[in-house]
């Protein structure tokens, strides 16, 4: 199947949620402008009035809500981060969706690009942004540009506009890669510091925020803070896009309230075609837990204690191998670091080297493969390597029975073969 | 007593030469292959010479010192403080 075909069925699949808000009600819906604003009305600006500025940074951040790209940093915050520094800001629209089982920026882009760009649009005004640049997977490519074009014509916009084909591989929608690919066309991540918001794009104060939270951007904007946390948990408020892959009837893309149980939110995509026994969190970068007991607790950080990442969420089925998945995706994941890091580039084939040893029962060296994995951690120009670390420390918990197993040369699954859970495309 | 200081690697730059390490053993040890691993926390006061040393000597100019509380500018070498 290729990746466009994936995205029509991950929107066919659908199911409209109660508290559905960024994603239309149909999901064969017109995703034009008339339709956009039928349903939203306009967002109202007053880019020159420093009252408006204070009033909608202090909705927004009242709102509570935080980046929906991975990192779950506080949008407010960032925004005002900007507004500290010279130079004329510019803001980068994030719609890289560099996680191959991620489908729910391209979704999104796909079927409300106009909700991301009055976003994006907010977010130029409120820091003075001279320019928007919207860094969009190539399958959405199209739709974006096709809203652009609507847009132009009514002179929506006040801020210049422009549209970048996102790079591939799983490390460029990093924020500084994202930067030095639109930049440099070198999609690999750059150092830490300085910070994007202090230098970043041409040396200006950069704003990299991705498109979903550029969607509850704009509806903070027009709905304010009380709108916004009127779904979701005082904690972790609003609503989150999640893909839902692996062991399930329909998997695809749903937006369901922060907070939701987990089983409620399985049940989106048909709940489990088979017996599960783990969930795979946030993303490839993610965390493993077990299932079923945490199909009864509450899809939030809070009640799931990892944190929800890119809102992926992997069923593994109860016939599969954690261990033989854990090699597979450590392995892939090693092959994506820019290999600019030698921690990076050295430690992880490493420790995908001996997890692949692992997953066949043969000889590891199993006090050598957790201590790579505990001095990998904060030791990159980005944060790759941490999250192949949290993955892998996860994975040897949640998967201890099975890991024993193998230690001892031995398998307890039913399914030796990788298992259909993951996207196997995209892998090696 | 501890400085105000704490050593700070450009990952990306760093190419496992090795010269910390070398010249500051209780804070830098290396790792499988060769890229340092410093110890947590600020430099102790009594090994700042040698810390700003190894800032010196990296071949790379991988190191830096910064100031603890998160600054995150490098510290600039008074010349004075090389001669050990």
């Amino acid at each position: 199947m290729s990746s466009m075909q994936l995205l029509d069925l991950m929107v066919s699949n659908q199911v409209t949620t109660r508290t559905q808000r960024l994603l239309p009600p149909e999901p064969w819906a017109s995703a034009g402008l008339a339709a956009h604003l039928e349903r939203h009305g306009a967002l109202v600006q007053h880019p020159s009035s420093d009252q408006w500025r204070e009033a909608t940074l202090g909705e927004i951040e009242r709102a509570g809500l935080v980046g929906r790209g991975g990192a779950a940093f506080p949008t407010g915050q960032k925004l005002r981060a900007l507004l500290a520094h010279r130079g004329k800001p510019i803001v980068i629209a994030n719609g890289t969706e560099g996680e191959p089982a991620s489908m729910k920026d391209r979704v999104l882009l796909a079927r409300s690009p106009h909700l991301v760009l009055d976003g994006a649009a907010l977010a130029a005004n409120l820091v003075g942004a001279g320019e928007i640049i919207m860094v969009v997977h190539r399958d959405v490519r199209g739709s974006v540009d096709a809203a652009l074009a609507e847009r132009r014509l009514i002179r929506i916009d006040s801020t210049k506009i422009r549209v970048v084909t996102a790079a591939d591989g799983f490390v460029a929608g990093e924020a500084s890669a994202v930067v030095n690919w639109v930049g440099r066309a070198a999609p690999i991540p750059l150092g830490k510091a300085p910070r994007m918001t202090e230098r970043g794009l041409k040396g200006c104060p950069t704003l990299v925020q991705n498109v979903e939270t550029l969607a509850h951007l704009s509806l903070v904007g027009r709905h304010g803070a009380d709108w916004f946390r009127q779904v979701g948990t005082a904690d972790e408020p609003g609503t989150i896009l999640v893909t839902l892959a692996g062991s399930l009837v329909t998997p695809g893309v749903f937006e369901v309230a922060i907070g939701t149980p987990t089983s409620d939110v399985l049940e989106l995509a048909g709940g489990p075609s088979a017996p599960i026994q783990a969930l795979l969190i946030g993303g490839y970068f993610g965390t493993w837990i077990s299932a079923p007991a945490s199909l009864s607790v509450p899809f939030s950080m809070g009640g799931l204690g990892v944190g929800l990442g890119a809102g992926l969420i992997v069923a593994l089925p109860a016939a599969g191998c954690g261990v033989l998945e854990t090699a597979r995706l450590v392995r892939y994941l090693a092959s994506q670091s820019a290999g600019q890091c030698g921690p990076c580039k050295f430690g992880l084939p490493a420790i995908a080297e001996q997890l692949d040893l692992l997953a066949e029962g043969m000889p590891v060296r199993y006090d050598d493969l957790t201590r790579w994995v505990d001095e990998i951690e904060g030791r990159g120009a980005c944060s790759h390597p941490d999250g192949v670390a949290r993955h892998v420390r996860s994975a040897l918990d949640v998967f201890g029975h099975e890991v024993s197993e193998h230690l001892a040369g031995r398998c307890s699954a039913r399914e030796r073969q990788a298992s259909r859970a993951f996207p196997t495309e995209e892998l090696l | 007593m501890k400085s105000h200081l704490v050593l700070h690697i450009d990952r990306i730059a760093c190419d496992a030469r090795g010269t910390c390490a070398e010249l500051l053993p209780e804070l830098m040890e290396l790792d499988d292959w060769g890229y340092p691993i410093i110890a947590d926390g600020p430099v102790p006061q009594d090994l700042e010479r040698l810390a700003h040393a190894a800032v010196e000597l990296c071949p790379k100019m991988a190191l830096q010192l910064r100031a603890r509380e998160g600054g995150t500018r490098s510290v600039l070498v008074p010349t004075d403080e090389l001669r050990l």
